[in-house]
Formats: C-alpha cells, structure tokens, sequence
C-alpha cells in the first residue's frame, strides 16, 4: 500500500550522519579535556577524595604530685554523632534515639531539620561524654539504628570538687581568637589547650604532638584502608612540687572559708600547697560548661576562679610589722626603741590608734620583741615615723613585696609597695608623712600577695635568703622550658644573726601563751609566725555607710608561719577575706604545719629507709629504791618502718 | 510475503557490534558493582541481554509495514497507558511513573512509547509520500503527534524520558523536509518560551539540577555532586585508565551501574577505552543510518533514523553528562547501563531495523 514513491532526501540522510559525527567529536573532545588535558587535576581531586588525613590525638601528660601520686589523669570519653547519609529516615528513629541517650525528641527533630541544609556528609553532634549506658545503648542497636555512632576523645580527669583547681588549672578548646596569633599556628580549631593554672604555663610540654594516619575512606567517610601513620607523642609528665598530703590538710583547713592558703619551702622555693577558696570544678571545663554556670562563676564576688594565692592584692596587715622589724634593726633604729602604748599615739596631728584599745585595754612599755608578738600599733607607728617611707619601701621592695615574684603560674599579680616616686608616678602627689604611720602597719597603699608574704617572711626566717616560688622544680624540666625570671632565682638580703635571732624568737612567742595567736598554738612543734588583720575599708567610712559589724567589709585575717623558727623548712601564709582577725588564719596555717610536721616524723630518715635495725643513742633516768633519780645512758637497736607511711595514694576523685 | 524475508539478510554486522556494546556494559556493570550490594548485577543484564536478543529477532519476523497499519490502535493505547499512570501509577520519589502489575512486576509504559512514536512518526511521514516539502499544517500535526504524550510524561514528571521523545520528531521534521524558515521560527520561539517553562513547568529538582549543571563546583556537595564526582572519575582516568578506579570502587561516584556507567569505564579504562567504545557506538549509528538508505520505503528509512534519533539523543546526553557537558538528566546510557526495560527497548527497536533491512529486496 506504500508505493514506492520519492525517496527521503539522500543530502538529508547524509547531513544526519554529519550530524552524529558532529556530536561523537564534541564528546571525544570531552574525554580528551578530562582525561588528557586536565588529568592531572582530577586525579589530585581523586586523591583526596579517597585519602583523608585522620589525626591521632595525643593524650595530654599526667600531672603528678611531688611523691609521684596521681593529680590528674586523662580518661577515654564518647560522644554520639548522627550520621545522616545512612538513608534511614531519621524523623521516625528520632524517638527511640532522644530515649536512648536520655535526650528531648521534639528538641532532636529540631536539629536534624536545621541541618538539613548542611551537606550530607556533615554528622551532627548529639551528646558529648556519654555515660556507659548510653554508650551501651548505642552498641546494642548498631543493627537498628545504623546511623548512630560514636567517637573516642580522652579527656581530662580533675581531681573532684575543685580539689587543687586553682593550681592545677583547666583545659578548653582553643578559640578563634587564640588561632589567629602566631603561637597557635600548629592547633586546629576543636583542639584542646591548657586556659589557666598548670595547664596553660605547661601546656606546650603536657599537650603532646598530635599523629596523623593517611586513611583510605569512601564517599561515606569509613576507612576501607589505611596508607601509612605518624603516631602521636603524648604529652610529657609533670610531676609537681606539691605534697597531696599537705594540699589535703590546707583544702580542709580552709574549707567553707573564702581565702587562700599557700605553703612553700623557703630553702628551696618548692610550693608544697596551695588553696583558693571558693573554689569551681574543672571537670566542668572539660566537657562544656553550661553558659548559667558560666555566669554564676564569673559573677560571684568572692571570685572563685581567682587563685587567691597570687592573684589577691590586698594590704598585708600587721603581717607587715616583721619586714618593719627588720628593716629597723637592720638601720639600727629599732633594736634599743622602747615605746609605751596608751592605746595610740599623735603623728602630724593625727590620732592613731593601736588595735589593743578596741579591747580596752593598752600595751604599756613594749620593745621590738613584745611589739612583734603582741602586735602593738604604736610601736610600728613611731618607728616607722623614724625610718621614713624611703627606708620601708626599700626593705620591702628588696623582700619582693610589690612586685611578682615569679612563680611558674600564669597572671601573677604584682601587688604594690608604695614610695614618694611610686606615689608622683601614679597619682602626680607629694607623699605625704602621715602615710608612712599607716604603711608602718601594713594599712594604707601597701598590697600584697600571699606568694609574696610567704617568701619575704620565709627569707627573713631563713637569715635573708630568698627564692623565686615554682610548682615544678626546673630538675624536671626540659632545659629550654625553664622559665626566666627577673627576681632571679635566688637573692640573698643581709639580716645581722642577732636581729634574726631577736625576730624569729618573737615570731615564735606570737603562738605561745603570750602572742596575738596563742589559740594556734601547736604542742610540742616549733612552731612561729606573725598574724595580720587589715582593713578594707577605714573605721569612718565604714560607720558611714552603716556597716560596721556587716562581713561584707570585715577585715582581712591573716597569718603567714614558719617551722621550725630559724632555717624553717616550711612557711605557710593563710589569708582569711572577711576573717576578721589573724588569729583565725593563724588556726588554719598552724593545721597545714602540723600536717606538715607529723608527716616528717613518720617519715623514716634515710639512715632508717636501710633494711636493718637501726642503732641509736639515748640517756634517761630511773627512779631508785629512794626516789631519787639516776641519769643512765646507753644504745638501743629499734626497728624503724622499712615503707614510707603514706597519707593519701592520689588526689580527691583519682584512682 | 515470509519467502521474501531470510536471516541471511540479517544485518550480522550490525548485531556483533551491538554485542561488543553489551559487553563491555556487562564487564563494567561487573567491575562497578563489586563488593556493593548490586553485586551480581552483570549476570542479571545478562540475562536481559539474552532476553533483548530474543525479543529482537521476534521483532525482526513482524513486518513491519503491518505493525504502520495498527499505529493509530498502539498510539492511542500507548496515551491510554500514560494517563492511567497519572492516575493510578506508584508514587516513586515524588513521581508517577509506573503501574503495578500482578505478579509484582512494574511497568513504566514512557519506555515503550518511544517504540509506538518512532513507528507513528515513521507512518505519518511516510503518508506524506507526494512531496518532500513540509507544510505548516503537516509541521503541527507531527508536532502533536510527539508533543501529546511528550508532555504526559513530563507530567509524571519525568523530564529525561520526555526529552528522548523530542529527537524522534526533529529527525523526522528534518527527513519529512523541514524548510529552514520553520527551524528557525521555532527554534526563535522555543527561545522565548524557554524561560516560562524554567519555572513554571519544571519542578524545583530539576532547575536545581540545571543550574548546578551551569556551575558544578558551587554546590559540590549538593546536587552538582554527582557532576563533580563524575568528572574527576573521567579524569582520573587518564589516557591509559586509573588501576585503582577508586571513584567507583569507593562510591563516589553515584549509581555507576546505570546512568554513570560511562564514567567507570572511563575512570578504568582511560581515553583509550572510552574512546574505542564511543568509536563502536558511531559503528553501529553509521550502519543504522546505511540501513536506513537502503530501505525498500520512505516508512522503512523514517523508522530506522527514528531508531538512530533516540540511540545518538541517549548517547549525547548520557556521555555529555558524564564528562560535563550536559545536566544531569537520568537518560542511561543504550546497551551499557544496567537495566531491563532500556536493554529491552533497545533489543526491540533493532528488530524492528533488522526487519526493515530483511525486507529491503522485496517489491
């Protein structure tokens, strides 16, 4: 029926195949575009497709205390992702998901929705440091919800309840604005780095060096294969100068209070303990603070994330009155200076009080040893009138007092001694007479550290050596970590035996029977120290503002103590904010040095660390038939504990 | 009649190529989807492939000037079968483009109609034997004859499918003798008409899909992903192929058994390869479009350059998209991809070519 009619156009049919060829040329030009001209490109594209640069975290080194037991450990923490490229729909697994990570399903759906805009391949956080049941949940269900998994990251382990926080310090993740400087230019954003305490003066010897593994993965990101591995250096161990078991009896001591407490040994600069109340938890740090607790540390004024031990300036007190002593036996002005107290004297017509009239009652004659342990005002004020502020400031500046004294901790604060040039530095002013009679006991512009009070007291009670503080002895530090310092390590201030003598046994009569601190006594204990009550506002200013008695504005107790009194092995300078009277933090020192004490006599020396019987020498006497005493003597072989008596095994919350 | 037709004049030589085709597919198929869940997809194509042939010399008895005759009947039952998809086909992806059968098998019905239209476009073509000048009225009606069931499938909507079916009218337009006049009045109008139905008729995947394939590296995550991926696949490659093939093996490459198929031999086998298929692709256009000259009839030779219009559209738009000419479209790739309703549609349309050669002596 289709008759053999005109032909399709055989120019047509030919055009078509022009055509065709017209397109297999576009196609091969294609081809030769990608794969000969441009092959180099893809094939570094594909190369980074498949090969991914995984890091190997290193764990951050261990802190240790100076007996080698454990402050703070490193502990392997999970977090749960959500991967959304496993076409499960995640709307429907999300109640079963919220129930099994104790999460809100309705708060879940939310954020699986805002990501949706983000690329695929991007898993979504669901929950930091999981608990093992969660982490169980997810385990058990690797079959029912496969777009559930989990990363591995240690994390830090702190002691508990804010246990040595302020020393030890905490981590966090670096912030955008550290990776901008040139001294985090090695960090990637999420990694972990040392904000305060040890942490951060140490963080460079505690992070390690992060490895890496080439790994093969496909397009869902899992490892099919590995290429080759750098492995991560961990961190370098720190063992720190603290004794736990003296940190424990000063954290005790100080419990409940708001202060410091720090113990230092002046022979070696070696910081034993140190406490800052209020305190916070780091472990808190570790993981995300929560903004409201945040808020609350930040805004509380007792400041709980000040370390009070060096960060606190406050006016020293009558703590004062000892680098007043020496100075004024040193210049010879105080060793013969008898004064009596009627309970204040007038200086450039002004009437100062000594404290002793608020008890009504008066010193009567006083001389630098009683001026010392009773405290009394009168005497510091009449010599300080004699020495002048230029000799006051020069001792106490040569002590270290105003200045930092270059501890191995960040943010140190400095303090301030006053002088006529620090005073027409600052304020552009004449000093004028009548401050020195305040500066003599510790009042007026003088600010101190406790830091800075338990070396200038620990170097007078030493005969005037006096060494830069540090919680890590540089012996076990790399030789280029040390730490420079502008005090120097060591300084030696000339103190004449005899006032050392005069001073420290003073010092020692403060906690007898006699002193302002008798309640501190310790039975049988070397024990000196000088107590210290300053005001933080004046008497006058206080009555006006109709809070005289209110604790907001009570005085600051303090109390700095030695053992034993000459050569001490140990200072402690306790500071009570709102403690009202030294005496309290001469209790709370006096715990520290009694600890410090009863663990020295349980320690065995080294004679007696040697595995056999120990012989020693003793006289005594026995009673005869008549009852007169005969005096004997003689040698005795005593087995003495071959194993040191431990206190503590680890820090609070530490295996 | 049956005297006339003997397989002696089977076109042989078209057939081993066609094979050579299905081939490589089959070893490709292998390769791609090895250690994935479609493992074992190269021996099923296999069997669709055997299924094809068989289909094809069924195909090849049926004269085809017999199956002109019943055109009108499968044309209406083909736009029959679309509008029963719209109404009562599966959703699948946000599309309507199957039915269920019993027996569980699925039945998308746009494959087949691109076999009723080449034979529709072939007759009305061939009807028209008096003048091989195209009327304005001719134009249109042609133009109706693709557009109806053209824009039911966009309907569904399946914007690939629907573009296969445009080839088949521009070679018959072209053949019918389209006068340079009408090309360019429609082509100017088509220009205009262009940005309307960006957004009024596409949905809003496939302007994505569009305009990531006009900047790829923009959204290389998104849907400019599988562009992206295709084409480092291409190049990595190289001249000689890559030994790792690691876009494929590791799946970066999206769906390589069936639309990106292409882009794993290419990544396996380099320039070399891909290029000597593309040249055994041309082969067997080449000698369609002879077969199509010695046709014994106009019918005969519109029904062969139909088949040719929908093989070079695929393969255009298939290797165009993989190295990055072309957007994303969902077209496979004849004979290679994996899938039975392409092999299968592709098998029939060669018998119906064998045929119309098998009959070029009589009369």
């Amino acid at each position: 029926m289709f008759g053999r009619d005109e032909k399709v156009s055989s120019f047509r049919l030919t055009a078509v195949q022009y055509v065709i060829l017209g397109i297999f040329l576009i196609l091969t030009y294609g081809l030769w575009r990608l794969q000969v001209m441009q092959s180099d490109i893809y094939t570094l594209q594909a190369e980074k497709n498949r090969v991914r640069n995984v890091p190997i975290l290193a764990p951050r080194g261990k802190i240790y205390d100076r007996e080698g037991r454990i402050i703070v450990d490193n502990y392997p923490s999970f977090s749960a992702l959500l991967l959304r490229d496993s076409s499960r729909d995640l709307n429907a697994d999300a109640d079963l998901i919220a129930k099994g990570l104790h999460l809100d399903a309705t708060e879940l759906r939310q954020r699986i929705r805002k990501f949706n805009s983000l690329p695929q391949y991007q898993p979504i956080f669901l929950k930091d440091d999981i608990t093992p049941d969660e982490l169980a949940f997810i385990e058990a269900h690797r079959n029912e919800l496969p777009e559930l998994d989990t990363i591995m990251a240690h994390r830090r382990l702190y002691p508990r309840n804010g246990f040595m926080a302020h020393l030890i310090g905490y981590v966090g993740e670096v912030t955008d604005e550290m990776l901008n400087q040139p001294q985090f230019e090695l960090y990637n954003p999420g990694d972990v780095v040392g904000v305060s305490g040890v942490e951060k003066q140490y963080n460079n010897l505690l992070m390690g060096k992060n490895g890496s593994r080439r790994a093969i993965v496909d397009s869902r990101g899992r490892e099919v294969g590995r290429l080759d591995e750098t492995k991560a250096e961990p961190g370098r161990q720190l063992k720190l100068t603290v004794d736990i078991d003296l940190q424990v009896a000063a954290e005790e001591a100080l419990e409940g209070k708001n202060g410091a407490v720090v113990a230092m040994d002046p022979r070696t600069g070696e910081i034993l303990a140190m406490v800052s109340r209020p305190t916070f938890d780091p472990n808190h740090f570790a993981i995300k603070i929560s903004k409201e607790e945040w808020v609350k540390l930040v805004t509380d004024e007792n400041h709980p994330l000040l370390n009070k031990a060096i960060q606190a300036q406050l006016a020293p007190g009558s703590v004062f009155k000892i680098i007043m002593a020496t100075a004024g036996m040193q210049e010879g002005v105080a060793e013969d200076m008898h004064v009596n107290c009627g309970g204040g004297a007038t200086f450039y017509g002004r009437y100062f009080k000594c404290w002793v009239l608020a008890e009504h009652r008066v010193h009567g004659p006083v001389d630098i040893s009683k001026a010392i342990y009773q405290s009394c005002d009168v005497f510091f004020y009449t010599l300080a009138e004699k020495l002048g502020i230029q000799r006051i400031a020069q001792y106490a500046t040569m002590l270290g007092l105003g200045q930092k004294t270059g501890i191995d901790l960040p943010q140190e604060a400095s303090g301030v001694m006053p002088s006529e040039e620090w005073k027409i530095r600052n304020f552009k002013q004449k000093w004028y007479a009548g401050e020195t009679i305040s500066v003599g006991i510790g009042q007026g512009a003088v600010a101190t550290t406790p830091i800075q009070l338990a070396r200038a007291i620990g170097a007078i009670a030493s005969g005037g050596t006096m060494r830069r503080p540090h919680v890590i002895s540089p012996r076990d530090l790399p030789a280029n970590i040390i730490p420079a310092s502008t005090p120097g390590d060591e300084t030696q201030i000339s103190i004449d035996p005899k006032n050392w003598e005069i001073i420290t046994d003073a010092m020692a009569n403060v906690v007898s029977p006699l002193g302002t601190a008798n309640s501190a006594h310790l039975q049988g204990i070397d024990f000196a120290g000088k107590t210290g009550s300053a005001q933080t506002i004046s008497n006058t200013l206080k009555a006006k503002m109709g809070a005289v008695g209110k604790s907001k504005f009570k005085d600051n107790g303090w109390f700095v103590g030695v053992t034993p009194r000459r050569n001490p092995e140990i200072v402690v300078a306790a500071l009570l904010e709102e403690g009202e009277h030294g005496y309290l933090a001469a209790r709370v020192a006096s715990q520290v040095i009694k600890a410090y004490v009863e663990k020295q006599r349980r320690q065995p020396t080294k004679v007696a660390g040697s595995p056999a019987k120990t012989e020693i020498g003793a006289v005594w006497s026995t009673p005869d038939s008549e009852g007169a005493d005969h005096l004997q003597g003689g040698r005795f072989f005593v087995d003495l504990p071959k194993k040191r008596l431990s206190l503590a095994t680890a820090a609070p919350g530490m295996q | 009649m049956s005297r006339y037709v003997s397989f002696r004049d089977f076109d042989w030589f078209l057939f081993i190529f066609v094979l050579l085709i299905c081939g490589v597919g089959v070893m490709e198929i292998r390769s791609a989807t090895m250690h994935t869940k479609f493992a074992g997809a190269h021996i099923k194509q296999i069997y669709w492939v055997m299924g094809g042939i068989a289909a094809m010399f069924i195909m090849s008895l049926f004269n085809y000037q017999a199956l002109l005759d019943k055109v009108h009947w499968m044309y209406i039952a083909s736009v029959a079968s679309l509008i029963s998809v719209l109404i009562f086909g599966q959703k699948y992806l946000g599309a309507r483009r199957w039915i269920k059968m019993p027996g569980g098998a699925h039945f998308q019905p746009s494959e087949w109609v691109k076999l009723v239209l080449i034979l529709a476009v072939a007759k009305y073509f061939a009807d028209l034997h008096h003048r091989n000048d195209l009327s304005w009225s001719d134009f249109i009606k042609a133009g109706m004859i693709v557009g109806v069931p053209m824009l039911m499938v966009l309907a569904q909507p399946d914007l690939g499918t629907a573009l296969t079916y445009l080839p088949i009218a521009i070679m018959g337009l072209f053949l019918g003798g389209l006068r340079l006049k009408q090309a360019t009045t429609v082509l100017l109008l088509a220009g205009a008409l262009m940005p309307i139905a960006f957004f009024k008729v596409l949905k809003p995947y496939q302007q994505e899909r569009l305009t990531s394939f006009m900047n790829p590296e923009a959204d290389r995550q998104g849907s400019g992903y599988q562009v992206n991926q295709s084409k480092i696949a291409v190049g990595s490659g190289g001249i000689w192929g890559s030994s790792e093939g690691s876009q494929t093996h590791l799946a970066f490459l999206p769906v390589p058994q069936t639309d990106f198929i292409f882009a794993a031999f290419a990544e396996e086998h380099g320039f070399v390869g891909a290029l000597a298929v593309l040249l055994l692709y041309f082969i067997v256009l080449m000698r369609l479009t002879q077969n199509a000259q010695t046709a014994p009839d106009r019918a005969g030779t519109f029904l062969v350059m139909g088949v040719v219009a929908v093989l070079s559209f695929h393969i255009l738009v298939n290797v165009g998209m993989v190295v990055g000419f072309m957007p994303v479209t969902g077209i496979p790739l004849p004979l290679m991809s994996y899938g039975g309703s392409s092999v299968l549609f592709i098998f029939l349309a060669l018998g119906m070519v064998m045929n119309v050669r098998m009959r070029r002596f009589v009369n």
